[in-house]
C-alpha cells in the first residue's frame, strides 16, 4: 500500500522516466506498446487519485518529504484531478490509433522517436496540473511546450517547420511572462508554494508588482491558452502537425492555459484580488466573446478541414475564458465542463481528419465529398462530435452551454447569454457545410475507399459515444466540477 | 400503484416503440411489403399504447417517469397531461393514415430511397411523442431538437439543389430560433423559478419583475420557430419539397403542432394565465401573433404553387393557436387545444388531396386545376371538405375551434381579436374555396380537351383521404370526449 | 527632483531589464530572419534572469557561501531558479535552431517573408 501513497510523484514518474526508456527501444512497433502501456497505467493512476480526492478529499504530497513551503508539494484537488484524467485519458484513447494515425504524416525518421516525445509531453502536462508550486509549474509547463513544438514540427508537410518556430517563439513568449509573473510574486511574498503565497497576499492588493504579476500570468496564460487576441499561433500549428498530434493538443494543450488560469486567479491571488481590484472580467469576457465570433465565423471559410477545427477551438477557447471571466459559480462550472467537454469532441473530430488523411491523403472539403457513403462509421462519429460541438441536446456541449449560459444570466447579463447562443449557432453553419458534402454530394473519384482502421476506428468512436454519454449522465463531469468550484471559492 | 408503475412503462413505450419501428423498417429494407406492414403494426401498436395511457389517465392518479438528469435536479422525465395527452392522441392516430397514405404515394410516385424515408418518419413521431409527454421544459426542448433533426433527412429526401436550400432554410431558422431564442428563455426561466417542471399555474408567477417576464415571454414566441410567427415562418414553405406525406403529417400535424403545442404549455404551466394576462408585453406579441394571421392568408391567396398556398395557410392557422395561447384563459386554452385538432384533421386531408393530384395528375399549381373535379371527384370532394372545416363551417370540425377561440377573445376582453378571426375566417374562403371551385365549376383547359377520364389515385390514397374527411365530419358531431380531456388541464 | 533622480536611477537594474524585454519582443517582431528572432527570443528571456538575480541582491551581503562571521547572505533562491530558467532557455533556443536548420534544408531560406512566399503557390495549387 506504500506505492499507493506515492501516487501523486508516480504519476509524472512514470511517463518521466518512461520517455528516455521509449526513446532507446529502437523499434517503432515496441516504443509504440510501450508508449500505449505507460499511457494507460497513468490513466489507471489518474482515476485511482480522482477516487480518492473525491472520497477523501485533497491530496497534499511532500516531494521527497520536505514539508511545504519549502520543499515543492504535489497537490490534488478536485480540480487538478479532473484536468489529470481528461490529459491521460485523453493519451491513452488516442494513443493506440496513433501508429497508424500518423501514417504518412510524420516524417519517417522522426517516427521511432514520436512515442517518446508523446510521453514527455504527457510529463509536462500532468506536472503543470499536479504541482503545488509556482517555478515547478514554470519548469513542467516548458517541459510540455517543447516536447509540443518538436511534435508539431514531426509533420512530413514542410509547413509544419515555420509553423513549430512561430509556435515556440509565441509559446516561449507566453511561458516567460508567466515565469515573470511568479518571480514578481515571489518578490513579494518570498515564498514559491502556491497556498502560502496565497495566504500572504492577504491585504497586498495595492502592491504594484502584484498587480503586475496578475497582469503578466494573465497575458502568458491567455497565449498558451490560444485566447483571442493572442492566438495566432494556433491555426498553423494545429493545422500542419500530424492530426493525431493535432488530436492530443486540440484536447488537452490549450485547456492547461485554461487551468493555469483558473488556478492563479482562484487559488493564488484570489477572486477578490482578481475580479474585485484588477477588474479582469473586462479583459476575460470581451476577449472570449469575441474569440467565439471570431474563430467561428474564420472557421465558416475554411477550406481545409483541419484549419476549421482549429479555429473553432479559438473559439470554444473563447466560451472557456468567458465562463472563466463571469465569476460565479455556473459560469465556472460551465468553463471548467467545457475544458473536459471540448477535449472529447475535439479529440473525436481530428481523429477523424486523421482517418480520412490516412485514407483519402487530404481533409479538405473536396475530400469529404460523398464521405458519408465511404466512411460511413467515421462520419458518424463525425456527426455526432459535430452536434456536440453545436451543442445540441443530449451532448456534452449542451452541458458545457447551459452552464455558461445560466452563469451569464445569473450575473446579469443577458446580452452574453445571447451572444453565447447566437455564437454557436455559427457553428451549425460551419459543421453542417461539412456534413452536406458528406452526405448530399457524391464523390468525384471512384476508387474504392475502404472505412478507417480499427485501431483508429474505436477510439474515435468511445471518443464520440462518450459526448453522447456524458451529455446525458453528468454525474462525472458536472458533480467534480461543482466540487472544484465550491473548493477553489472556499478552499484557498 | 400497480397503475402508476404501469402508466410510466406505457409512456416510455410511446417514445420507445416508434423507435423500434425505425430499427425493424432498416433491417426489413430488403423486403418493401413486410417493410411496410412493419410500419403498419407500429403504428397501430403506437396508438394502442398512447390510447392505454389516455384511459390511465382519464381513471387515476398521473404518474413520471425520469429516464435520466443530466443536470442535476433537471431529469429527463416524461408525465402525462390532457392537452399533451390530446396531442399524442391526434399524432399517433394520423400517423397510422399516413402511414396508410404513404405506402400508396411512395409507390405511385417511385421515390427513391424509401426505407431511409419511413425510418427517419419513425423517428421523428418518436420524437413528438416526446414532446407530447415531456414532464418538463428541458424535455421538451430536447425532444423538439431531436424533432428537427429527425425531419431534416425527410425535407431533403429528393437531393436535388432545391431541395438542399430548402433544407438549409429549414435548419437553419429552426434550429437557429431555437438555440438562439428557445434555450435562452429556458435557461433564464431556470435561473429565475429554480426548475422547469409544467405547474398548474405556472413556476414564473411571483418570481420575476414585468419586464423579465415579457421578454422570456418573447423569446418564447418567436424563439419557438416551429410555431411560425412571422419573421419565422419562412422554414415551412420550404419544407414543401418534401415528399407529400411529410407534409401531411409533419408539416401539417406534427412538427407545426408541437411548435404552438409547446407554446400553449408555457404560457400555461410555465407562466401561468394570471401572468401573462397581466404583461403588456402579451399585447405586443399578440399583435404579431394576429399580423401573421392576415399577412399569412393574403400571401396564400397569392400562391399558385397548391402546397406553398396549404403552408401559408398553416402559418396562418398555427398563429390561431398562439393568439389562443396569448389570450391566457381557459377558454383559449380550450379554442387552442380544439383547434391542434380540428385543425390537423383538416389540413392532413387537404394535403393527401394535393399529393394525391400530383400522383395522378403531375400537377401542382392551382391554376392548372381547372375541371380536375371531374377526373377526380374523390379527392376533390375531400378537399372541399376538408376546406369547409378549415374555414369552420358546419358541418365540419373546425366550426368548433373557431367558437371556442372567439369566445375566449371576447369574453377575456380582446374584443379585436374576434375582429381578426372575422377577417381571417374571410380570408380563408378567398384562398381555399377557389381550388375546389375551379375543379368542379371549371372546364378543363384547352390543351386537356376531349373525354375526361377517370384517374383517381392508388386505394390506399383514397382511403387515407377518407378517413381524414370523415375525422372532419365526426369530430364535429362529437367534440365531447375532447372538450372533456382539455377540460381537466389548464386552469389551475 | 530627488524622487525622479531615486526612480530613473535607483531602479536601473529594472529599467534595464525593461528595457531588454522590450527591445527582445521587438526584435522577434519586426524582424524577419529566423536567427534574428531566436536572437530576439534571448535577449528577452535574459532580461527575466535580470528580474529574478536583482531580488535576491541584499545590501552588504556577501554570496550563500557559509563562513565564519558572515551574517548576511544574499537569496541563493532566485539564483537556483534562474539556473533552471537558464537551462530552459539553451534548450529552447537549440530546439529553434534546430527548426531553422530544418527549414533551411526544405525551403532553402531562413527569412520568414520568403517562406511564405514559397508556400502560398502551392497552397493555391491544392485548393
Amino acid at each position: 500500500m506504500r506505492l499507493l501513497e506515492h501516487l501523486p510523484a508516480l504519476i509524472v514518474a512514470v511517463p518521466m522516466i518512461a520517455a528516455p526508456i521509449c526513446a532507446l527501444l529502437l523499434r517503432t512497433r515496441v516504443s509504440y506498446w510501450f508508449a500505449i502501456g505507460v499511457a494507460w497505467v497513468t490513466f489507471a493512476m489518474s482515476l485511482v487519485l480522482m477516487d480518492r480526492v473525491l472520497s477523501e478529499g485533497v491530496i497534499v504530497y511532500a516531494l521527497g518529504g520536505w514539508a511545504p513551503p519549502w520543499g515543492i508539494v504535489y497537490v490534488v484537488d478536485p480540480l487538478s484531478a479532473m484536468m489529470l484524467v481528461l490529459v491521460s485519458g485523453m493519451a491513452a484513447i488516442i494513443m493506440p490509433g496513433t501508429l497508424l494515425g500518423i501514417g504518412s504524416e510524420v516524417v519517417r525518421r522522426a517516427k521511432r522517436f514520436f512515442f517518446a516525445v508523446v510521453l514527455l509531453v504527457l510529463t509536462g502536462m500532468l506536472g503543470i496540473v499536479i504541482t503545488g508550486d509556482a517555478f515547478n509549474l514554470y519548469v513542467f509547463l516548458e517541459i510540455a511546450s517543447l516536447a509540443s513544438y518538436a511534435l508539431v514540427a514531426m509533420g512530413s508537410d514542410r509547413r509544419s517547420l515555420p509553423a513549430a518556430l512561430n509556435y515556440l517563439i509565441q509559446g516561449t513568449i507566453g511561458a516567460t511572462f508567466i515565469l515573470i509573473g511568479i518571480g514578481l510574486i515571489y518578490m513579494v511574498t518570498g515564498t514559491l508554494n502556491m497556498a502560502d503565497m496565497a495566504g500572504r497576499l492577504q491585504g497586498l492588493e495595492d502592491s504594484r508588482p502584484l498587480q503586475a504579476a496578475l497582469a503578466f500570468i494573465l497575458v502568458g496564460a491567455a497565449i498558451k491558452f490560444a485566447l483571442f487576441p493572442v492566438h495566432a499561433w494556433l491555426p498553423n500549428a494545429y493545422t500542419h502537425a500530424p492530426s493525431m498530434v493535432s488530436a492530443f493538443f486540440g484536447a488537452t494543450a490549450t485547456k492547461l492555459g485554461a487551468y493555469i488560469l483558473i488556478r492563479f486567479i482562484y487559488s493564488v491571488f484570489g477572486d477578490d484580488f482578481a475580479f474585485g481590484h484588477m477588474a479582469i472580467a473586462w479583459v476575460l469576457i470581451p476577449a472570449g466573446i469575441a474569440g467565439a465570433f471570431m474563430g467561428s465565423l474564420v472557421a465558416i471559410w475554411q477550406n481545409d478541414l483541419k484549419r476549421m477545427l482549429a479555429y473553432s477551438s479559438i473559439a470554444q477557447v473563447g466560451y472557456i475564458a468567458l465562463g472563466i471571466g463571469l465569476d460565479n459559480q455556473d459560469g465556472l462550472i460551465g468553463a471548467i465542463v467545457h475544458i473536459f467537454n471540448h477535449g472529447l469532441m475535439k479529440g473525436a473530430l481530428f481523429m477523424v481528419m486523421a482517418a480520412v488523411i490516412l485514407r483519402l491523403g487530404g481533409a479538405t472539403m473536396a475530400e469529404f465529398r460523398g464521405l458519408g457513403r465511404r466512411m460511413p462509421l467515421t462520419m458518424a462519429c463525425f456527426v455526432v462530435a459535430g452536434l456536440s460541438l453545436i451543442g445540441v441536446p443530449l451532448t456534452v456541449g449542451f452541458i458545457s452551454k447551459w452552464y455558461l449560459v445560466l452563469g451569464a444570466i445569473e450575473a446579469g447579463l443577458w446580452p452574453i447569454a445571447v451572444l453565447v447562443v447566437a455564437s454557436s449557432l455559427l457553428a451549425i453553419v460551419y459543421m453542417w457545410r461539412v456534413i452536406e458534402v458528406a452526405y448530399f454530394e457524391t464523390a468525384t473519384d471512384t476508387h474504392a475507399i475502404r472505412e478507417a482502421p480499427l485501431q483508429l476506428l474505436l477510439p474515435t468512436a468511445a471518443l464520440a459515444l462518450l459526448c453522447v454519454l456524458l451529455g446525458i449522465s453528468t454525474e462525472f463531469t458536472v458533480e467534480i466540477a461543482s466540487r472544484a468550484v465550491v473548493f477553489l471559492d472556499v478552499g484557498l | 400503484m400497480s397503475a402508476l408503475g404501469s402508466n410510466g412503462g406505457f409512456m416510455l413505450l410511446a417514445v420507445a416503440i416508434p423507435l423500434f419501428g425505425a430499427i425493424a423498417i432498416v433491417l426489413l429494407r430488403r423486403w418493401p411489403n413486410v417493410r411496410e406492414a412493419a410500419t403498419l403494426i407500429t403504428g397501430v401498436a403506437l396508438f394502442v399504447d398512447v390510447a392505454l395511457i389516455a384511459c390511465a389517465l382519464q381513471s387515476g392518479p398521473v404518474s413520471r417517469l425520469v429516464l435520466a438528469e443530466p443536470i442535476v435536479g433537471l431529469p429527463l422525465e416524461l408525465a402525462v397531461e390532457p392537452l399533451g395527452m390530446l396531442f399524442a392522441l391526434v399524432a399517433s392516430g394520423l400517423w397510422i393514415v399516413t402511414s396508410i397514405y404513404a405506402i400508396g404515394y411512395m409507390r405511385a410516385h417511385h421515390e427513391m430511397n424509401q426505407t431511409r424515408f419511413y425510418a427517419f418518419f419513425a423517428i421523428a413521431i418518436a420524437a413528438t411523442m416526446g414532446i407530447a409527454l415531456a414532464g418538463n421544459l428541458l424535455t421538451l426542448f430536447v425532444f423538439y431538437e431531436a424533432l428537427t433533426l429527425s425531419t431534416f433527412p425527410l425535407v431533403t429526401h429528393s437531393g436535388t439543389s432545391e431541395a438542399k436550400r430548402a433544407g438549409r432554410t429549414y435548419l437553419g431558422i429552426l434550429l437557429g430560433t431555437s438555440i438562439g431564442l428557445f434555450l435562452v428563455a429556458i435557461v433564464g426561466t431556470y435561473a429565475f423559478a429554480g426548475t422547469l417542471e409544467f405547474r398548474s399555474g405556472g413556476i414564473l408567477d411571483g418570481k420575476v419583475t414585468g419586464g423579465v417576464a415579457g421578454l422570456l415571454l418573447a423569446l418564447y414566441a418567436f424563439g419557438i420557430g416551429k410555431a411560425a410567427v412571422m419573421p419565422f415562418h419562412r422554414w415551412l414553405p420550404a419544407a414543401m419539397v418534401a415528399p407529400t406525406p411529410v407534409s401531411a403529417l409533419l408539416h401539417a400535424v406534427a412538427v407545426v403542432k408541437a411548435g404552438v403545442f409547446s407554446l400553449l404549455k408555457i404560457v400555461t404551466y410555465i407562466f401561468g394565465f394570471d401572468l401573462v394576462s397581466g404583461l403588456d408585453a402579451t399585447v405586443a406579441l399578440q399583435i404579431a401573433a394576429a399580423f401573421t394571421v392576415i399577412a399569412a392568408s393574403l400571401i396564400a391567396i397569392t400562391q399558385d404553387d397548391l402546397k406553398a398556398r396549404l403552408a401559408y395557410s398553416t402559418v396562418s392557422q398555427l398563429s390561431y393557436i398562439v393568439l389562443a395561447a396569448l389570450i391566457a384563459d381557459p377558454a383559449g386554452f380550450l379554442g387552442g387545444g380544439l383547434h391542434i385538432a380540428t385543425h390537423a384533421f383538416g389540413k392532413i386531408t387537404l394535403f393527401f388531396c394535393a399529393g394525391a393530384i400530383l400522383v395522378a395528375t403531375h400537377k401542382t399549381r392551382v391554376s392548372e386545376l381547372d375541371g380536375l373535379g371531374r377526373a377526380m371527384p374523390w379527392t376533390m370532394a375531400a378537399f372541399l371538405i376538408g376546406s369547409l372545416s378549415i374555414i369552420g363551417l358546419p358541418p365540419f370540425a373546425g366550426l368548433w375551434s373557431k367558437f371556442y377561440l372567439i369566445e375566449g377573445a371576447w369574453f377575456g376582453g380582446n374584443a379585436w381579436l374576434v375582429a381578426i378571426f372575422a377577417v381571417s375566417t374571410l380570408l380563408n374562403i378567398f384562398y381555399l374555396l377557389p381550388i375546389p371551385f375551379r375543379a368542379f365549376f371549371r372546364p378543363a383547359g384547352g390543351h386537356a380537351a376531349g373525354p375526361v377520364a377517370r384517374r383517381e389515385v392508388p386505394l390506399t390514397c383514397l382511403v387515407a383521404i377518407g378517413i381524414t374527411s370523415l375525422g372532419c365530419l365526426a369530430l364535429f358531431l362529437f367534440p365531447d370526449p375532447i372538450l372533456d380531456l382539455l377540460s381537466r388541464g389548464g386552469a389551475p | 527632483m530627488m524622487e525622479l533622480y531615486e526612480f530613473v536611477i535607483g531602479h536601473a537594474i529594472q529599467w534595464g531589464a525593461v528595457a531588454l524585454l522590450v527591445i527582445g519582443l521587438y526584435i522577434m517582431m519586426t524582424r524577419h530572419n529566423l536567427i534574428k528572432k531566436v536572437v530576439g527570443l534571448n535577449i528577452f528571456q535574459t532580461a527575466v534572469f535580470l528580474v529574478y538575480i536583482q531580488m535576491s541582491y541584499v545590501t552588504g551581503a556577501t554570496a550563500p557561501i557559509a563562513k565564519a562571521g558572515q551574517t548576511l547572505y544574499s537569496n541563493p533562491l532566485p539564483h537556483v531558479l534562474i539556473l533552471t530558467a537558464i537551462v530552459v532557455s539553451v534548450s529552447v533556443s537549440s530546439l529553434a535552431l534546430a527548426l531553422i536548420v530544418r527549414i533551411r534544408e526544405s525551403y532553402g531560406s531562413i527569412e520568414e517573408d520568403e517562406i511564405v512566399d514559397l508556400d502560398a503557390p502551392k497552397t493555391d495549387a491544392v485548393a
